[in-house]
């Protein structure tokens, strides 16, 4: 389909069908619907086909953007599937989680020019893994077994990932995840409305059928030591990935009323333990009729967007610097103010007020204006004298992040941690500790769920490497 | 899945339970817990191990019947299954060796306390243990507790058994008589009564250890639900605990939290009973 740059770049970028907002706000389904073949095709030819991609060099995975868009436009869904899928195992989560705005789409040309808006690639990949998951056979033919024994800890992106990569290359995987359901962040955090979780299960069927063997209800650290996997259990070697789990709480006076949550726990009650269809599933959960939430990422973003799908009359976002500075994804912004959350822009809680019975009954909060830089290089808020206030609500959630579950890392004291606990890893993803590796936000801290994938993409290699003396896997993809 | 092996009633409303789990019982250690869901869409419920052994991959509960989740359990019977266990979890009971030990359990928390007894005795303490209940039939494992500790006393608030008064009384009168110093006192129960535990052994500068119970969602330290304040300090019960210098505990703080989903508690209750009104009327016949 031969289109001159010149047709090409009219087009405008097409829009994301997405359900009601006033209808979704009240339900937990997706919100987004996803492209029909005709405005997945008419957005792939927007691309302009670069020699050389920008948007390439943006994606931490390096999935090559313009080969599998020209497919879509060329109505050859299965080769774009494959060439997606050859890069990165999951598309239908990242397609849906990325913050495509700092990666692939900043880097779009179609974006540099006056107006211009990026290829909405994103939105793309998803189309295609929508595709590729309903109608491709997508299991995965793998190496013959080497007989070698790998250990991953967590079911996360990070660890599913190396899963799938170690097993491709015919190693013997075992993931051991600590919860009741596989998925990490995926399950418990991200919400169905943005992430449903059949997309998880079907990975995991994928999984199942290279051969992985998953085990629920491991806590690795208590119920069997790195050590002991390593020997007692004949594990090879190990991928660490058990993510930044540790809640951090703002240490304001009030914490401990009933009523306020960390974000981790609210969206754990809803995702995991589903306590939205309370009694019918025994997690209980409070619902509040205003309700508060503190943070400006996606955590905060998540949470609050549930808070009003859980019936909350009013749902606010209170951020201590201004909407530019705001780490969220821009596309769960612009959905949040369609579904009437409420903005508190340049607002720091000060406390968290509470009636005779310790019943969270409000916030006391006090505004901000942008100083100087910190070293982050964004604005450093200041507060205004005399700007106290106070915003009603019965619930209160923190979303202001997470430091590293030092669970794990306690009972393994030859690991290498750095200041802030997290694991330290080489560029292969080798940790202090022979034939153990580690990845995600476990060494990142808090990161994405693609930079996750990354690592245990890495760490697989380096796995395979480490247990064959051998870089290259006999079967790609 | 996890199999009940053996169930057995303690008193009307506590039961004994022996379940494969061999992965929770391989590194159990006194003190630790287990996060059980009973099935799909069932409720993460912390329960202490009372026992535990690696070779048979099996571990004990004891559990009273309060609230839907656990009156669910205490009608499971050997040979039905359990959907998740996990574990073991929390910091094992640190083993203060010291001449005197005393263990004080409340109701069901006597079932936190009974572990501790060998270990204490292999570190050459003298143990007491103090059990009790608000009436005799709701006193449980005192023959165990006998077979574990030096001296057991058994208190009973109405006096129908052992001594007329609670366990902290009972304690208190322990402290001002004992003619073995005690070194340590352990206590689990009731939040009262715990509070009232340490209240006693504060005057006696006696190192006091709880054993805490508050709300639990993953057990691994990422929700913070289970947050309590010691020495003025936010930690996880989960993780830094369940067992925690009593004397530098907020119990208050404590109790109150326990009462955040008294609502839903009760309408979970109801639910639980009008779908299992028959089951419910026929362990009531049974254990008459
Ligand atoms: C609410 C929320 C929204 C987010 N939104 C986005 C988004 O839109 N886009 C994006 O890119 N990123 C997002 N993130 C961040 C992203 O989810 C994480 O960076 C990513 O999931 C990290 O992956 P991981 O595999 O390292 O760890 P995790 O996903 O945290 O998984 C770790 C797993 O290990 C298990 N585990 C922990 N300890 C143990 C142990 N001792 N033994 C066994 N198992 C253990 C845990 O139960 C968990 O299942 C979000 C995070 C949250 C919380
Ligand atoms: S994985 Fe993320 S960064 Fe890479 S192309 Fe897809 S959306 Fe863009
Ligand atoms: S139960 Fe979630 S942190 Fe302790």
């Amino acid at each position: 389909m031969a289109m001159s740059p010149k047709d090409r770049i009219k087009i405008q970028r097409q829009s994301m069908p997405e359900r009601d907002a006033d209808v979704r706000n009240a339900d937990f389904k997706e919100v987004n619907i996803g492209f029909s073949l005709d405005l997945a095709q008419t957005e792939s030819v927007r691309c302009l086909q670069c020699k050389d991609a920008k948007c390439t060099c943006g994606c931490p995975v390096g999935i090559p953007i313009p080969e599998f868009l020209e497919r879509i436009a060329d109505n050859d869904l299965k080769g774009a599937a494959e060439i997606l899928l050859g890069a990165n195992a999951l598309p239908g989560i990242t397609g849906r989680v990325c913050p495509q705005e700092e990666q692939c789409e900043q880097f779009c040309v179609r974006a540099k020019s006056k107006n211009g808006e990026p290829v909405a690639i994103g939105h793309l990949e998803r189309f295609v893994a929508d595709w590729a998951r309903e109608n491709m056979d997508i299991r995965q033919i793998c190496a013959p077994a080497t007989g070698r024994k790998v250990a991953v800890v967590g079911s996360g992106p990070a660890g599913l990932t190396c899963a799938g990569e170690l097993a491709k290359c015919g190693h013997d995987v075992t993931i051991f995840e600590a919860l009741h359901t596989v998925g990490g962040v995926l399950t418990y955090g991200i919400p169905e409305f943005r992430l449903p979780n059949k997309i998880i299960e079907a990975e995991v069927d994928r999984l199942r059928q290279m051969g992985v063997k998953i085990v629920c209800n491991v806590v690795v650290g208590r119920t069997f030591t790195v050590d002991e996997l390593l020997t007692d259990e004949g594990f090879d070697a190990m991928f660490i990935a058990n993510g930044a789990g540790l809640p951090v709480f703002m240490n304001i006076p009030g914490e401990n009323l009933k009523g306020v949550y960390s974000a981790n726990e609210y969206l754990t009650r809803t995702n995991l333990m589903r306590a939205y269809e309370f009694p019918e599933a025994e997690t209980p959960i409070i619902k509040g009729d205003r309700i508060a939430v503190i943070g400006g990422g996606n955590v905060a973003m998540d949470s609050v967007r549930t808070a009003k799908r859980l019936g909350a009359k009013v749902a606010t976002l209170v951020y201590r610097r201004s909407r530019e500075e705001m780490p969220a994804r821009k596309e769960e912004v612009h959905h949040a103010e369609q579904e009437g959350i409420e903005f508190q822009m340049l607002t720091a809680p000060l406390r968290i007020l509470g009636d005779e019975n310790r019943w969270v009954r409000g916030l006391e909060c006090q505004r901000m204006e942008l100083g100087e830089p910190d070293d982050s290089g964004r604005r450093r808020p200041v507060p205004i004298e005399g700007s106290k206030f106070v915003i009603d609500c019965d619930v209160v959630i923190e979303a202001i992040g997470t430091r590293a579950n030092p669970l794990l890392t306690a009972t393994t004291p030859d690991l290498k941690l750095n200041k802030w606990g997290y694991i330290l890893v080489d560029e292969t993803g080798a940790t202090s500790k022979p034939g153990v590796y580690a990845g995600g936000d476990i060494t990142r801290g808090s990161a994405t769920v693609i930079l996750a994938m990354g690592d245990g993409k890495r760490a697989a290699a380096s796995i395979h490497a480490f247990l064959t003396a051998n870089a290259e896997c006999a079967v790609a993809r | 899945m996890f199999r009940i092996l053996d169930a057995r009633r303690l008193a009307s409303d506590v039961k004994w339970f022996r379940i494969k789990a061999p992965l929770a019982a391989r590194n159990r250690q006194p003190g630790q817990f287990v996060i059980l869901r009973l099935e799909e869409g069932g409720e993460r419920i912390p329960l202490t191990m009372a026992a535990a052994d690696r070779e048979s991959g099996t571990i004990e509960l004891i559990v009273k019947a309060i609230g839907a989740t656990t009156k669910h359990l205490c009608e499971l019977e050997a040979g039905d299954d359990i959907a998740d266990i996990m574990g073991p979890l929390g910091k094992p009971t640190e083993i203060h060796a010291c001449e005197h030990a005393v263990l004080v359990g409340g109701g069901v928390g006597t079932a936190v306390i009974y572990p501790l007894a060998p270990a204490l005795r292999e570190a050459g303490c003298f143990v007491t243990a103090i059990t009790g209940g608000r009436t005799h039939d709701l006193v449980v494992l005192e023959a165990e507790l006998r077979s574990v500790c030096d001296d057991v006393c058994v208190t009973t608030d109405d006096g129908s058994y052992g001594f007329k008064g609670n366990v902290a009384d009972r304690l208190e009168e322990l402290l001002s008589n004992a003619t073995k110093p005690v070194g340590v006192v352990y206590a689990a129960g009731p939040v009262p009564m715990m509070r009232a535990v340490c209240d006693r052994t504060r005057p006696h500068k006696i190192r006091t250890i709880v054993s805490l119970n508050p709300i639990m969602v993953d057990g691994t330290g990422m929700c913070g639900g289970c947050r309590i304040t010691v020495g003025g300090q936010q930690v996880f019960a989960c993780v830094d605990g369940p067992e925690f210098d009593g004397h530098e505990v907020d119990f208050d703080e404590l109790a109150d939290r326990l009462t955040a989903y008294r609502t839903q508690e009760r309408t979970a209750l109801e639910r639980f009973e009008r779908e299992h009104g028959h089951a419910c009327a026929s362990t009531r016949l049974t254990t008459a």
